[in-house]
Formats: C-alpha cells, structure tokens, sequence
C-alpha cells in the first residue's frame, strides 16, 4: 500500500498504466469480470462450450470478414466468385472451409452448452433472463446460418432459401404478400440474394454481439450455475466471496484454454481432411449454380436445422406443419417456467425427469437423422413418433418435474485431484 | 443540481408532467413508425422487376398433345399440359382422395375454377411451384406410375406431395391446396399469354 503523506493524500500513481487506468477503468474492468469473478470450483466438461461459443464467434467474425473481401454479391457472380475463392485465392480454401466448419461448430457446442442448461436447470430462477438471452443469441445464429447458406448461390442455397421463404406464405392472411416482401421479387432472385448479404454480413452479426453482450452482463449479475445447481452466493466466507466460488481468472481461463486447445485439433480434422463431412457439413448440390428451373432431387437443410425440418415435414398439412415447426423453436423459451421441480440439477431430480431428458435427447438427434432422408414411408412415420416425445417432454414438464426430487446437499459436491 | 431557491417551493403538477411525458413519447413513437415506412417499402419488388414480371407469350402450335412445355412468368416455372382426351378422362373419378376437389379454397382465376382447372380442357396452365414450400413438381403422367392406383399427374420430390392432372391435390399431401393457375388467355388460338386476361395483367 501507498505510504499515506502528511495531509492524508497519497501520491498519484506514475506511469502508462496509471495514467491510462485515470481515463479508462481498464482494471476495474479486470477485476470485476475476471479476477474478481467468483465462479463454482465444481465446473465440469460441461462447461466448456460457454467460451468456446465466444471463440467461434471471433473466428467466424475473422474469416467472414476476409470472405467479404473476395466474395462478389448477386446472382451472375456470387457462385464464381465462390470458386475464385477456394481456386485462386492464395489460401482461399482454408479460410472458406475455417467459416463453413466454424458454422456448424457453432451449433454443435451451442446445442452442448444449451444441454448443459438442461442439465443442470441453468435456465431457473433467477436465470431466466440469462437464458431468454441465449436463446435470443441461438434464434439470431438459426438466421445468419440460413442467410450465409444462400451466399454462395449453389442450388441448395437457393432451393433451401425458396423452401424457407415460404414457410411465410403459410400465415393466414398476409403470408403471400410477406413472402414477395422478403424476396422482393417473384421468385428468390438477386434482390434476396443482396438483402441477405447485407443481413448476413452487417445487420445480424450486430445483433449477434449485443445480444452476446446481455448474455454475459445477466451471468455476471447472477454469477454462473453449477453441476448441483445451487447457489454459491448463500455460503459467503469470511472474506467475503462465495466459499465454494474461485475467481474466474486465472481458475477458468486457464481450465477454458485446454478446452480451446482439444477443440482446435478436433476442428482442425474437419478443416483439412473431411470440410464437406460427408455432405453434412456442405451439401453436395451447392457445388452446383442455382438453377431456378431444376430442384434437387432431395432437399435438406444443413444438419443443424434438420431436427426442425422432420417436424415440419411429419405434419400432412402445411399450415400445421409450420405451426409446429415454429413452436419446436419457441417451446425453449418457455423452460424456466414449465420445470416445476425443486431441484435444479438432473443430480438431485427424480427419475421421471432424468427419463424425459434422455428422451428428449434421443428424440433430437433422432430427429435429425429423419430430417436427412426423404420424406417417405417409414422415416415420415418414425418422424410421428419421435416429435409426439419432442413436444411431450415439454408440455409434460409442469407434471413430471416435481416427482421424486431429492434435497440438494448444503455446498457444492467437490474433490480435489 | 444547484439549488434554485424559489422553484422548489412551487407546486409541480405530476399529472401534468406525466401528461406531457406520454403525449412527447407517443408523438415520438408516431413519427418513428412514420420514419420506418421507406425502409420497409424498399424490401417490396422494385420497378425493374414488376416492369420484368410483364404477361410472358407462348407458341402452342409446337406442343404435342400429351406432352408439358415449361416457360417462365415472374422467375416462376409455368406448366403448360395439352392433355389428351385419355388424360381428361383421369382427370374424374378419384374426388373423394382430393382434398379440394372444387378448388374452393385454392387459388386461381374464376374461368378455371372447374373440375378441370382450365379455360378448355386441352389445355391445362399451371403455376411450377408446389403449394407446401415451393419445390417443382415433376411429371409423372402415366397411369400407375407411382403405385397401382395413380391416375397420373404431378409429384414433388421434396416433401411428397402429389397432384392429380388438374393439379389438384391428393389426400395425405403436406400441400393444402391445389397448384396455383394462373391468369391467361389466348389471343389467337394457337398463343398463350400468361400473365394477363381479359380483366387486365395480373
């Protein structure tokens, strides 16, 4: 500490550092985010997918921004100049295959991270708006991943965005004229094309971060959940900070940037040896220009869509169909107020709720796969079944939540290695 | 703030500050609803692409009973059938598998709301597009191409749906309703236009 002058003043601090820190609250900021964070010392793989969104999120920031730089917008130049990219372009190739790998692991550890919530009741009071946050971020990356789909202008980018489009024009009344509103021409056509570049690249990435932004501000007020689902802030030490809580840095970053590391090797497979995964990850028929006159033989949205489109597709009517698709999205919004259990963490909930999430998890991925086959025969009426367990596993929760809860223990579950 | 001797003895009217709060905000939010209304219109089709969406012409003479030629009108596929009387007659008998046998709830001209769906029955003039999410319905004209009972007609490859020689749909199809006609007329026997009719463009 600072020697106290007569007079009771001290000494202004010398230096760049305290001259900036004067003007800028660089370590208060510091110390309020990071090392002054206490999070639960009980974190587990789980918690992983949290930061590795945020990093993904830089790398589709970094990558998008050099694909804006050689990618040409509309409909006689944008599939081109897609090839110019991955032929031409001095490393062209490895920065398109980084954007389109990064696309799909975004949604890989946001759909872990959203499981982890699932867990462990991450979305309960009083965390409801944290989670109504992160789901907004989860709707706002469904539309730039569908947008960013149809930049390329191969043929399942325009047939996807067609398909998509037009699950509009099922609204009563003003469906027609909205969809003509969001093509802004008869047919998807270079006006789309352009208005989801500009959405794509501008608008949606702007949401994006703010809304990233109010996810980690809400955190930061409630502080994170854990595996027991407790709260840390009840059990304050003598020193004032939770005593099951350590400071987020150097505790986590340090834990976050092994996580980072594993992930980079994994993605780094995919990257160099398998970028197209199969067709998963990029659509054989998007090797294709667009062609308005020729559907694909079988359409199929991009993997991460795929539990949501065998919903729509196992509905015989239209109408319901998008109806029912919709609300496969909106039903997560809903969670904090529909599980009624006493426990929040699967740890200490009852067997029915440990059953129905199992369930739930099956019938997710299950659903993808159907999402992936033609819509015939056996895969439509499989489609029936895993949705009915779908929607069951949230309209059901106010009933079976409470059942057979046990009493959490007193402070986190923790040993040391 | 400074203290401004005087002002804080005088009466301050909550209501009507209140009033005048709301009445400031609401005439805020008029005009800023006022101000979205160009960038919402801009998303609408723009000059070029109505003046692009003009009646679109077709040549008969070359098509061959039994055959569909494909033109376009408004970046929309435009199917152009000229059914054979063996056609036409399949065309009956299956109203109890449609599920808008009348084209009630379907869209198309007045002149082809008809159990054939057309101005004269050689002719049929068809929207391309599937009415469940837009995909193109392909040919299967052939009686029991698709299983025994098929009576020719259109399947699309997306998500199943099929329709009859009428383009009208069938039972179990995630369509609700029949393939769209559009407004046309011949202005000599062997000329299509689709587009427009004796009302005037579409």
């Amino acid at each position: 500490m600072a020697t106290t002058l007569p007079g009771g003043t001290q000494p202004e601090k010398k230096g760049l550092w305290a001259w900036i820190n004067k003007r800028l609250p660089v370590t208060e900021f510091i110390q309020d985010q990071l090392t002054g964070y206490y999070a639960p010392k009980n974190f587990n793989i789980w918690y992983f997918f949290g930061s590795l969104a945020l990093v993904v999120l830089v790398l589709q920031l970094v990558t998008g921004i050099f694909l804006t730089m050689f990618y040409k917008v509309g409909e006689a130049t944008a599939f081109d100049s897609v090839e110019y990219i991955m032929r031409e372009v001095d490393f062209g190739w490895l920065i398109r295959y980084l954007h389109s790998t990064g696309a799909s692991a975004f949604f890989i550890v946001v759909y872990l991270h959203m499981f982890r919530a699932f867990l462990y009741g991450s979305y309960r009071k009083p965390r409801e708006l944290l989670w109504l946050f992160g789901m907004a971020v989860y709707l706002a990356l469904m539309a730039e991943a569908f947008m960013g789909y149809v930049l390329p202008w191969g043929n399942m980018s325009f047939w996807g965005a067609q398909v998509i489009v037009n699950l509009f024009g099922t609204i009563p009344g003003i469906g027609p004229g909205l969809v003509e509103w969001i093509r802004g021409d008869y047919g998807i056509a270079d006006a789309t094309l352009n208005r989801f570049f500009s959405l794509h690249v501008v608008a949606i990435p702007l949401a994006l971060l703010g809304l990233v932004a109010l996810h980690l501000v809400a955190l930061r007020r409630t502080g994170s959940n854990n595996p027991d689902g407790i709260e840390i802030k009840e059990k304050i030490g003598p020193d004032g900070h939770p005593l099951d809580g350590i400071p987020f840095h150097p505790y986590y970053t340090v834990k976050d940037v092994v996580g980072v590391g594993v992930f980079f090797i994994l993605f780094a497979i995919v990257v160099f040896f398998v970028p197209t995964l199969g067709g998963l990850f990029l659509e054989g028929p998007n090797f294709e220009p667009a062609n308005p006159m020729s559907t694909p033989e079988h359409i199929a949205p991009v993997w991460y869509f795929t539990p949501f489109y065998a919903i729509l597709r196992a509905v015989p009517d239209q109408r319901m169909g998008a109806l029912l698709m919709f609300l496969a999205v909106v039903l997560f919004l809903f969670v904090p107020w529909l599980d009624r259990s006493p426990a929040k963490s699967i740890r200490y909930k009852g067997l029915p709720s440990k059953v129905a999430l199992f369930l739930f998890a099956v019938s997710f991925i299950v659903l993808g796969y159907l999402g992936l086959q033609p819509a015939e025969g056996l895969y439509v009426a499989l489609a029936r079944i895993f949705a009915a367990i779908y929607f069951a596993f949230f309209l059901l929760m106010p009933f079976y939540s409470p059942i057979g809860a046990k009493q959490p223990p007193e402070r986190v579950v923790y040993h040391a290695h | 703030m400074a203290d401004h001797a005087g002002v804080a003895d005088e009466q301050v009217d909550l209501d009507r500050r209140k009033f005048l709060t709301r009445a400031t905000v609401a005439t805020g939010a008029v005009g800023a609803a006022f101000a979205a209304v160009p960038f919402i219109e801009s998303w609408f089709p723009s000059e070029r692409a109505r003046a692009q969406g003009a009646p679109a012409e077709m040549d008969l003479s070359k098509l061959d009973a039994g055959q569909m030629a494909i033109t376009i009108w408004r970046k929309q596929p435009i199917y152009v059938v000229r059914r054979t009387p063996d056609m036409v007659t399949r065309i009956a008998g299956h109203d109890a598998d449609l599920k808008d046998p009348n084209s009630e709830s379907s869209v198309q001209p007045e002149y082809a709301k008809n159990p054939d769906r057309s101005r004269s029955a050689e002719f049929l003039v068809l929207v391309g597009v599937c009415t469940h999410l837009g995909c193109l319905p392909k040919q299967r004209f052939s009686q029991g191409e698709l299983y025994p009972s098929w009576p020719g007609g259109f399947f699309c490859p997306c998500h199943g749906s099929r329709f009859d020689l009428a383009g009208r749909v069938f039972n179990g199809s995630p369509a609700s309703i029949n393939l769209r006609v559009p407004p046309y007329y011949y202005p000599k026997p062997t000329t299509l236009v689709i587009g427009a009719d004796e009302k005037g463009s579409a």
